[in-house]
């Protein structure tokens, strides 16, 4: 296991390495000179100088890809052009917004993914199963940023029921603020569950026509406990771990879901910033989103060898 | 291409048998959802192609007595915040929508294949690089990688169609050399090495055929998550520029009158919704028809 967990770690520092290398040669994708790209409206020479040392523009390539990862790695991921903040602190504002949508996202995901995909594959072939499918195939085709909109129709416009957008923050009024955030989270979460009911579904039908199914069928167990207890148990485990492995998806939706509801979250951020040509917060954004998601993978791997005896030897 | 990708049975064999190619679409056409998915396509590229022929507006025509009316016998599903018609807009903006999925899976096919094959069949350190930088590719969620690249190259259609192919290429590259992985140990690719054939040939002519089907059912699911990119891009004004018609553009435009014409709303997002339906139909579809595992 330590060994496999040191094979893992190394295995990161190339794909670490190719990450920074890609957000780096981002913005020598913007056309013409970046330094006056990056300028936007401000054509004051003394400015666009200023911003080419800053950015260190003046120089050859490889050495402005050594200052930026040394930058970077020493917690300074540039300044945001637009209000003059670090990059990281205005990222460390927004994230724990983004962290309870996600959440919320998650449970509403597991909450539906989960007894969607066991009911489908216990009464396979029935109308149950055909329901869930359907459902399955709504979630993973519905444009979230239309899903929103639709829900703002019927919620708040028709019914009255939810706020259209804005956040409270938790600390503030729980109560408002599960109600700013649960059309966002149910949106998110939808496209979740479609997928965690379709691995779900397949999990337990592989698991269903197993030897030890069987056998406890055979013993006379009750088929809830057969199910419940048996079957489940082992289907599960890597369902949850794909729930971690989710997050990539999360985080491309909240993109726009926070834009649509107007979230002041992670998501909201990246969109400002390309709005506002605040080209360091993208690679910000960018670069945080990878680095959390490789965390993630790594996690979650462990935590399979956690869960599956078989490979810790 | 089926017809290569398929065609690999002893001859002996499929002169008995129904050849390979047909199997699969004679299985592609016993599921219901496959066909309806297959039809709704057709009816879209169909609509998209003679636009013109079948429609009495224009869609980028504005009218100031005819801002945001509801649904009518003259304009079926009303009209939008400029007084132009939106089916008009919705049919045009298939267009967009189509060629993006089209495009933008073409480019990610034809950068993630060669490399996949490369990476599969070489191994070594070509296979680790080209590993370890698709590995930083899936790092970055497939939009947000697509709005960064979006952002940086500048907004036009042109753009997104590159910028989300190429997000979505190292999945093509992860699941091509997957596949070479697994069908190069197999008898017949070591036949053809056996007779001499060069690498390249092998991998073209004797690995390539072979992994057709699952790069296929990728592909074609691909398109479908192009689609909701282009769209998503769109709404952001990454994409397709005003006044051109793109639903992306349109739901961006429609939630601000959501009170008051909620019908600007419903029918772009409706059209993505079938549209995206329908591919992931066809692709579940085809998933099925072509595995060898259920005869």
């Amino acid at each position: 296991m330590l060994n496999f967990l040191a094979r893992r770690v190394v295995q990161l520092v190339p794909t670490l390495f190719f990450v920074s290398l890609l957000i780096f040669s981002l913005q020598h994708l913007l056309p013409g000179d970046p330094a006056l790209v990056m300028a936007g409206e401000e054509r004051d020479p003394a400015v666009i100088e200023q911003i080419r040392q800053q950015y260190k523009l003046d120089q050859p390539i490889p050495i402005q890809y050594l200052y930026w990862v040394k930058g970077v790695l020493s917690g300074d991921f540039g300044e945001s052009l637009r209000n003059k903040v670090p990059v990281l602190s205005l990222i460390a504002q927004k994230l724990p917004v983004t962290m309870q949508l996600a959440s919320m996202a998650i449970v509403i995901a597991f909450l539906i993914g989960i007894p969607a995909g066991i009911v489908s594959a216990v009464k396979k072939g029935t109308a149950w199963d055909y329901g869930a499918n359907l459902f399955a195939l709504w979630g993973i085709s519905t444009p979230n940023f239309w899903l929103g909109i639709m829900l703002i129709f019927l919620f708040s416009i028709e019914l009255g029921w939810l706020p259209a957008s804005g956040y409270v923050p938790l600390s503030e009024n729980w109560r408002a603020s599960i109600a700013s955030t649960i059309m966002p989270a149910f949106v998110l979460g939808n496209a979740i569950a479609a997928i965690l009911m379709r691995h779900t579904r397949s999990a337990m039908l592989q698991v269903l026509e197993s030897d030890y199914v069987r056998t406890a069928r055979a013993k006379g167990l009750s088929e809830r406990s057969v199910i419940l207890k048996h079957a489940m148990r082992n289907a599960l485990t890597p369902i949850i771990t794909l729930g971690a492995l989710e997050l990539g998806t999360l985080l491309s939706g909240a993109v726009l879901t926070e834009q649509i509801f107007s979230i002041p979250g992670f998501g909201k951020l990246i969109v400002d910033a390309v709005f506002n040509r605040d080209y360091a917060v993208v690679q910000g954004v960018v670069l945080v989103t990878a680095t959390i998601y490789i965390t993630l993978n790594l996690l979650a791997d462990i935590a399979y060898i956690l869960v599956n005896p078989r490979l810790r030897a | 291409m089926t017809d290569v990708a398929l065609g690999t049975l002893p001859v002996a064999v499929s002169d008995e048998l129904e050849s390979p190619t047909r199997r699969a679409l004679r299985r592609l056409f016993q599921r219901k959802g496959a066909v309806v998915g297959l039809v709704v396509i057709a009816a879209f590229i169909l609509l998209a192609l003679f636009a013109p022929l079948i429609l009495p507006y224009d869609p980028i025509a504005t009218s100031w007595s005819l801002v945001r009316k509801p649904p009518s016998a003259q304009h079926w599903f009303g009209t939008d915040e400029l007084g132009r018609d939106i089916l008009a807009r919705v049919i045009y903006g298939a267009r967009a929508s189509l060629m993006a999925g089209a495009i933008s899976v073409g480019i990610a096919l034809s950068i993630g294949v060669p490399l996949g094959l490369l990476s599969g069949y070489r191994g070594g350190f070509i296979d680790a690089l080209i590993s370890r930088m698709t590995d930083a590719m899936l790092a970055c969620p497939f939009l947000i990688l697509a709005i960064a690249l979006a952002a940086f190259l500048g907004p036009s259609l042109g753009n997104a169609m590159i910028a989300i192919g190429i997000s979505a290429t190292p999945i093509f590259v992860r699941l091509t050399r997957g596949q070479v992985m697994s069908v190069k140990v197999e008898d017949y690719v070591e036949a053809a090495r056996a007779m001499g054939n060069p690498r390249w040939r092998i991998a073209l002519f004797h690995i390539l055929p072979n992994i057709m089907p699952a790069l296929l059912v990728q592909a074609t699911l691909s398109i479908a998550a192009a689609i909701i990119a282009e769209a998503a891009l769109s709404f952001l004004g990454l994409g397709q520029q005003p006044p051109a018609p793109s639903w992306g553009s349109m739901l961006n435009a429609a939630q601000r009158f959501l009170t008051n014409a909620p019908w600007m709303a419903l029918w772009p997002g409706f059209a993505i919704f079938l549209v995206v339906l329908s591919f992931n139909l066809v692709g579940d579809g085809l998933r099925d028809a072509l595995d060898p595992r259920e005869r």
